[in-house]
């Protein structure tokens, strides 16, 4: 069978279905994939952060809300912090701790994560409504 | 002649043409729901649901009443012969028949001009996971989890609510019925 006429009964076979379909049906195919792209999009983003919570020697130093870019500047006994916001992730954009583990974690994203600058004593989390775990570190 | 002192309990039970045409279609139903038990499923609870094709026809070309008696003795049958009759899955399966059926007896009434089998068949297949999910919420798993798999059944009720819904549609313009359609009752 060539490809053209391969192509063309291809074509004859979903006609001969199409023609089952009404113009209604179409409508509610429409709502039903509709259903199907929201359910999705409301239920599977549990894991997305809402805010950062900073936290200086042990005490909460801000909460910052995940939607407007911004920097935190946090002091500690080594110096200062820097920690940079933006929507939807956070990181600790500069510290004077020798090893730089906070800094190398790079951007934070999902709710639940943490960057833990111990020299300094600062860390950063982001929190959200339903967050998938509890606490998340690498 | 008296033979016997008639029995003022006995029943005569004569089975009507009706109650051939429910039990030839339900026959039909659980035949497609034993077969579907046999395809191995991604999820529980992701069925394409072919017995509902009967379903479909027999409510286009019978009626509601027929439709449902076609669909719970589906149910409760297919319950028997798979060995499910009162397990959690039989309780869902029966759920969700109500709750479709509900749906189709309200989606019957839509204008037949625009809206044909596959709207039934897509929205009864909506009710279906709808009624399955409460049961599931309510008594299997009293947590909200359950509801985190509503976009992966919502999409198998589409898919396989059109499908369906196609079958049905062909079958009807085929016209398999041995008898004449007749009116709504």
């Amino acid at each position: 069978m060539s490809p053209r006429s391969r192509w063309s009964a291809g074509q004859a076979w979903l006609a001969a279905w199409a023609c089952h379909l009404r113009a209604g049906d179409g409508l509610v195919l429409a709502a039903a994939l509709a259903f199907c792209v929201v359910s999705a999009l409301q239920l599977w983003q549990g894991g997305r952060p809402d805010k950062a919570v900073i936290k200086a020697g042990g005490q909460r130093f801000a909460e910052v809300d995940l939607s407007t870019p911004r920097i935190v500047e946090v002091p500690g006994p080594l110096g200062r912090t820097r920690i940079e916001i933006q929507p939807g992730r956070a990181r600790v954009a500069a510290d004077p701790g020798p090893r730089q583990y906070c800094v190398r974690q790079g951007w934070l994203t999902s709710a639940g994560a943490v960057a833990i600058c111990a020299p300094n004593e600062v860390s950063l989390a982001l929190s959200g409504r339903n967050a998938d775990y509890d606490s998340l570190n690498y | 002649m008296r033979t016997m002192t008639p029995s003022t309990t006995e029943l005569l039970l004569v089975p009507t043409a009706d109650d051939r045409r429910v039990a030839r279609h339900a026959a039909a139903a659980i035949v497609l729901t034993v077969a579907e038990a046999a395809v191995p499923l991604p999820l529980p609870g992701v069925k394409p649901g072919l017995a509902n094709i009967v379903t479909l026809v027999v409510l286009a070309r019978w009626g509601w009443r027929e439709a449902a008696w076609v669909a719970l003795l589906r149910v409760l049958v297919g319950s028997l012969v798979l060995g499910q009759f009162l397990a959690p899955g039989f309780f869902l399966s029966l759920a969700g028949s109500l709750a479709s059926l509900a749906v189709l007896g309200a989606a019957m009434h839509l204008p037949g001009r625009w809206f044909g089998p596959v709207s039934h068949s897509v929205l009864a297949a909506f009710a279906h996971i709808g009624g399955q999910l409460v049961i599931a919420r309510l008594w299997l798993v009293p947590h909200d989890g359950v509801f985190y798999l509503v976009p992966v059944f919502a999409l198998a009720a589409t898919l396989f609510g059109v499908v369906n819904g196609l079958l049905a549609a062909r079958l009807l313009d085929a016209g398999l019925a041995p008898e004449a359609p007749r009116e709504r009752r």
